[in-house]
């Protein structure tokens, strides 16, 4: 019953938050709670809420990638170019950016596995080399898709206000809450991140589990980085800049312990969208400064991570 | 301590052969020339621009080696930076400006300290915390602009000065090295933080003060945090709240890995962490003066490289890959 109450208790907490700040905001501000705004939410946070879906697979492992913005940002990249220099049809780009993306994460994942890596500074190094080849491709330039009619009518396309980005982002969390909950390599996540000896002895796929995890991540980012492009009608290599720390922040605000082995995708879920109405209120509120953005999501952090370490030390007790 | 000094001579033989590349595809990066009272060499250029790098890297080898990691610094020397810049606006003296800059560093580090040592938080989360709220703190505080200081203000012989020769940053860094060698190998902190770093539980069983010692370890970080964000301000003449130290605290983390402290914790080389700080610093420089067939390098590359040298310095220093070199081998023969 303890154990029980303390799973579910974190999410609960996240759960309040979020509906709290949500009714204060839409009683203070006309036309926040409109069910167009709540779409905009969706949609606005599609990249970070993509890259966090990522992220919460590397961190329910108990691991970190600190790769993802950079990840984002050479996805779009390649996705312009491909298109715009190389004059390949969407249908044709998008999964071949799709696959780079996962492939890069298996590399990183390799690398943290075969060799025993830590895997800060093995996805610090894929943040510096992604960061770089996007930056080399781009020239310095921006890449304008305005012109490109694949990008134009994907951006119009609609359901029930929900755009693109938002039914991506929403369709990731689902699949990932199914595959973490339902498939033997949800579970096979779950117990690399609580004891990892314990779950080679039980003879799970430890090695592959991890690879795949990496790669989740980066297929995630590259996701991201398309919807970005669709979003923005452009590519831009210093695109998503620090979003890693976002999507971190997310994914443990969302209640998953940064040590592994406990958390959801529901909860990131929670997470992206306490994030996106705090980054959101300031446009409401004209005399709020911006900088208060980062300075709340630092105490919010603080507040959830005190709330974990309290809830295990009650769990042991 | 043997552990880490057999280390050292792969960063100085990385050092080595890019200064020997330097000296062959760039003859005047080692000449010297005596003008305005100080000597200027691309080489002291290196040592410089790496300053801050330098001191963010020696007191993260404190903070590593107890088995901790500090991701704020770059938004600590932001803080820093912006509350010296905005005291100096609003009239206060320098020394007063120089005092409250420090004490802000220093305060960071005893929050991040108690979040890890009082409160029990994993360093990578809370470290986080400060790290995203920093420049917004600095913002705050600087109002969101960027606060320029006056061209003839006495701090800024901090960032542009030089003594004996030599320029002030470069002075403040060997001088905090020196003294942090001194603290670290003469009294017995460096040991402590070592037992720390390599098992807390049993230095606590064996009588240590593990939170006190943890506590200090992230103190001596924010101030000397602090003190690369003085030098940072006080070399452009303003406080960029956005930009200052962006990026830093990683390389900070590259250069005490490449100097030999394992990210694990238990040992540590101050020594390491200056010649990787070094290292990073030259491999910038290379880059921005290299030129192949009459076209210079693009910038972006320096990032790339970077990512190379830390992929090769963690697989050297890879149990693993020891262990499957000789293997292969056999399998070979």
């Amino acid at each position: 019953m303890k154990e029980r109450l303390a799973r579910h208790w974190p999410l609960l907490a996240t759960a309040f938050v979020l509906a709290s700040l949500y009714g204060a905001a839409a009683i203070a501000y006309p036309g926040f709670g409109s069910w167009f705004q709540f779409t905009r939410l969706f949609a606005d946070n599609a990249t970070l809420g993509l890259a966090a879906v990522g992220m919460t697979f590397v961190i329910l492992s108990g691991g970190i990638d600190l790769s993802v913005g950079a990840v984002i940002a050479l996805s779009s990249m390649v996705l312009a170019v491909l298109m715009s220099r190389l004059e390949l049809p969407m249908w044709c780009a998008v999964p071949l950016v799709l696959v780079l993306g996962a492939a890069f994460g298996a590399f990183m994942g390799g690398l943290i596995q075969v060799f025993r890596l830590p895997p800060f500074l093995v996805t610090l190094a894929g943040m510096f080399l992604a960061r770089g080849a996007a930056l080399l491709l781009s020239d310095a330039k921006r890449i304008d898709m305005n012109d490109d009619n694949a990008v134009r009518s994907l951006s119009a396309f609609h359901v029930m206000d929900f755009d693109l980005a938002a039914l991506a982002f929403i369709a990731a969390v689902l699949a990932a809450a199914a595959v973490l909950r339902f498939t033997r390599f949800g579970r096979t996540v779950y117990a690399i991140g609580s004891d990892e000896p314990a779950a080679r002895l039980m003879g799970l796929p430890v090695a592959p589990g991890r690879i795949a995890v990496y790669s989740i991540s980066g297929l995630c980012a590259a996701a991201g980085g398309i919807v970005h492009v669709v979003g923005v009608h452009a590519a831009d290599a210093s695109a998503a800049f620090l979003l890693e720390l976002d999507a971190i922040a997310a994914v443990v605000v969302g209640g998953t312990l940064l040590a592994g082995g406990r958390g959801s995708v529901l909860g990131t879920l929670l997470g992206v969208l306490i994030l996106g109405i705090i980054t959101t209120i300031p446009n409401f509120q004209g005399d709020l400064d911006t900088w208060w953005i980062k300075i709340v999501i630092g105490l919010l952090l603080l507040a959830f991570v005190l709330l974990q370490r309290a809830t295990q030390r009650w769990t042991r007790a | 301590m043997r552990d880490s000094m057999s280390r050292l001579p792969w960063p100085l033989a990385a050092l080595a052969i890019l200064l020997a590349f330097n000296a062959v595809a760039n003859p005047s990066f080692f000449l010297m020339h005596y003008a305005d009272g100080r000597l200027a060499s691309p080489l002291i250029d290196v040592l410089n621009q790496g300053a801050p790098v330098m001191l963010l890297a020696l007191g993260m080898t404190l903070v590593i080696g107890a088995g901790g990691i500090d991701l704020s610094v770059g938004a600590v020397m932001a803080v820093a930076g912006a509350v010296a810049a905005e005291l100096l606006s609003s009239g206060a003296s320098t020394a007063a400006a120089l005092a409250a800059a420090v004490g802000a560093g220093f305060a960071a580090g005893l929050w991040n300290g108690s979040l890890v040592a009082l409160m029990g938080l994993p360093p990578i989360v809370a470290t986080l915390i400060l790290m995203v709220a920093g420049r917004g703190i600095a913002q705050l505080v600087s109002n969101g602009e960027i606060i320029t200081i006056a061209p003839d203000a006495a701090i800024l012989a901090i960032g542009r000065g030089s003594l004996l020769g030599l320029p002030v940053p470069v002075l403040i860094a060997l001088g905090a090295a020196a003294a942090l060698a001194a603290l670290a190998r003469l009294t017995s902190l460096g040991l402590f933080i070592e037992c720390i770093g390599g098992n807390e539980q049993a230095s606590r069983y064996a009588g240590l003060d593990v939170r006190s010692i943890r506590l200090a370890s992230y103190a001596i970080m924010g101030l000397l945090a602090a003190i690369a964000g003085l030098i940072d301000a006080a070399d452009i003449a303003a406080a960029d709240a956005n930009n200052c130290g962006l990026y830093l605290e990683l390389d900070a983390i590259l250069a005490v890995v490449i100097g030999g402290t394992a990210l694990t914790g238990g040992r540590f080389s101050l020594l390491g962490s200056v010649i990787g700080a070094i290292l990073i610093q030259s491999l910038s420089t290379t880059i921005l003066m290299a030129e192949f067939g009459g076209r210079s390098v693009p910038v972006e590359l320096n990032l790339i490289i970077k990512a190379v040298v830390v992929l090769i310095v963690c697989l050297l220093q890879s149990s693993e890959l020891r262990r499957l070199l000789p293997g292969a081998r056999r399998a070979a023969a």
